[in-house]
């Protein structure tokens, strides 16, 4: 009997019932279409063209020509090695690993250090990334405070901007991009039941024992999911090397969305900075898929 | 005697304060330069606590061309966006809830892909497009296009608050007659005021702070929201004058700051964003 009444009012006839309820979601729907769709499908389309900002009206479709000055291109190699580098140094190991660490170290600190770090920490991640990026900046310039500190300490201090630009960088967004893995790995390590670790150190089993050999196993899904997260994320960093370095000196912290904005305007080929860009979004869409297959059962 | 497991608990608290507090000095120096700064009278790159404290930075951004105009230009921009998202989010998430559908699991699996893809990326291709459709310059195009980059996260993480909320509440209500829109709006939406709060609260913040997008479409000066406004510090001013600078940082931060603090109890503590996280 429970089972007829718990159902919402509905016109006859199934077909129309299930356009009824589909009515709501096509808002998004449009909007997604219009807007994220749309331009995806028109990235993969003036991707193979050869569309220029200046003069010419029309553009030609030039096939795989774009990609295959890309590879080419040196000043795209570089970008796409300085992309792994920012990744690999601020994403998989800062962000993740320093993430990790905070969170553990949380697990066992007192209340009040604890909501003072954490504070501290998210406050980085909420701020707006020119903010950041310019915080940094001032962090890593000739006269700043980082070198301040190292003329304090009596070590060598240099311009790091200029010398080290990718590290500067890799830095600031370990600095900004933190706080995500801690909440993720803080979430994850509050749901181990106490028993497991309590039991492994009653029987003598050392911190890092605990941590290789219990914590890690059962926490794999969120370090996966995390990794992942903060792959795309690192991927997609724009405003923050930008207001840093400009992606220079020179090219010498131009990642690959920086790369894409030279191509497109500053040298205004439209076409060619968007194969940049399907390559990226190619990149970003099978992390995508692998993060998906993460949270299969789930859907 | 050896140690008792209590006492090495103790050390070990203390051995685990004294790293985070070591962690913490390093991620708090960048933010003391710019509260410092901002108070400072002679404020350059380094940190340091200054002779007087003034507010003479703060007066000197706080006009309707410096801070007002781009805070004004970033509520509409991010106010409209927020708005467009919630409301479709919330609508789309209903169905996807409530009803089972064959298309349910199509439809979240390629919701669920969207949510993780560099929208920056795109951005070269929408400037494009802009361009033909005459959007370019707009702000109501920068809307749209806000509200659909932040969609896909917000559908996810509104219909994991969705389905939070018992269906039992609702058929009372159908048997007295009520459609289900009707039961949205009166009956599932206020159950899950947290819920939408979090939604809104962090889709706000996430287009206050960005910059990419506001930059990439928007060409008018008088159009620019702060996170694009803040360059001209940097430009076309000259000697930047740092001070001011970190005092319209402070100006612009504060509102995301506390609007996160809000909702930062049910974030923290469930982490809500797990729905993309756990899924």
């Amino acid at each position: 009997m429970r089972g007829k009444v718990a159902s919402p009012p509905q016109p006859r006839g199934s077909a129309r019932r299930s356009l009824t309820r589909a009515l709501p979601v096509a808002p998004a729907v449009v909007l997604l279409a219009l807007f994220l769709a749309g331009p995806i499908v028109y990235c993969a389309y003036i991707a193979f063209t050869d569309l220029q900002l200046t003069g010419q009206a029309h553009s030609s479709f030039v096939g795989f020509e774009n990609f295959r000055a890309a590879f080419k291109d040196e000043a795209f190699l570089n970008a796409v090695w300085l992309t792994l580098v920012f990744t690999l140094v601020s994403s998989l190991i800062g962000q993740n690993t320093l993430g990790l660490a905070l969170a553990a170290l949380m697990q066992r600190s007192s209340k009040p250090i604890r909501t003072l770090v954490g504070g501290i920490v998210i406050t980085a991640w909420v701020l707006p990334e020119v903010v950041a990026g310019f915080l940094l900046y001032a962090f890593f310039r000739r006269e700043g405070t980082l070198n301040a500190i190292l003329d304090w300490l009596h070590l060598p201090s240099q311009n790091w901007l200029f010398t080290l630009p990718i590290l500067a960088v890799s830095f600031a967004n370990v600095w900004r991009g933190t706080a995500f893995s801690m909440l993720v790995y803080s979430a994850a390590l509050n749901e181990i039941p106490k028993e497991i670790t309590e039991a492994a150190e009653v029987d003598g089993a050392g911190g890092w024992r605990r941590m290789w050999h219990i914590t890690l196993p059962m926490i794999r899904r969120s370090i996966g999911t995390n990794l992942m997260l903060n792959t795309l994320q690192t991927l997609s960093v724009f405003g923050l090397i930008w207001v840093m370095t400009r992606g220079g000196p020179g090219n010498k912290s131009q990642t690959l969305p920086l790369f894409m904005y030279e191509q497109a305007f500053q040298k205004s080929m439209i076409g060619y900075g968007t194969a940049v860009a399907l390559l990226l979004l190619v990149v970003g869409s099978l992390f995508s898929v692998v993060y998906m297959r993460l949270l299969r059962t789930e859907v | 005697m050896p140690r008792t497991l209590t006492s090495r608990r103790s050390s070990r608290r203390l051995a685990a304060d004294a790293g985070l507090l070591a962690v913490a000095a390093a991620f708090a120096l960048p933010l003391a330069w710019v509260i410092l700064s901002s108070l400072d009278p002679k404020a350059d790159l380094q940190v340091k606590v200054p002779d007087g404290v003034t507010w003479d930075n703060f007066d000197a951004v706080l006009t309707s061309d410096i801070t007002f105009t781009p805070l004004l230009n970033s509520l509409i921009l991010c106010g409209g966006g927020t708005l467009l998202t919630v409301v479709c989010a919330a609508l789309a998430a209903y169905p996807l809830s409530r009803f089972r559908s064959r298309l349910n699991r199509p439809f979240l699996l390629t919701i669920l892909f969207a949510t993780s893809l560099p929208i920056t990326a795109i951005m070269v291709p929408v400037y494009a497009l802009f361009v033909q459709v005459n959007l370019i310059d707009t702000t109501q195009g920068t809307i749209f296009f806000f509200a659909a980059s932040q969609l896909p996260f917000a559908i996810w993480l509104m219909k994991n608050f969705m389905d939070g909320v018992p269906k039992e509440l609702e058929e009372a209500a159908w048997t007295d007659g009520a459609s289900s829109f009707q039961s949205l709006i009166r009956i599932v939406l206020p159950l899950m005021g947290p819920g939408v709060a979090v939604v809104t609260v962090f889709s706000f913040v996430m287009m206050w702070g960005n910059f990419f997008v506001p930059f990439m479409l928007l060409l008018t000066p008088d159009q620019m929201p702060a996170s694009v406004s803040i360059n001209e510090f940097f430009g076309n001013r000259g000697m930047v004058v740092y001070g001011q600078l970190a005092a319209f940082s402070v100006v612009y931060s504060t509102p995301v700051l506390v609007l996160y603090l809000l909702i930062a109890r049910r974030l923290g503590g469930g982490f809500a964003l797990g729905g993309a996280v756990k899924g």
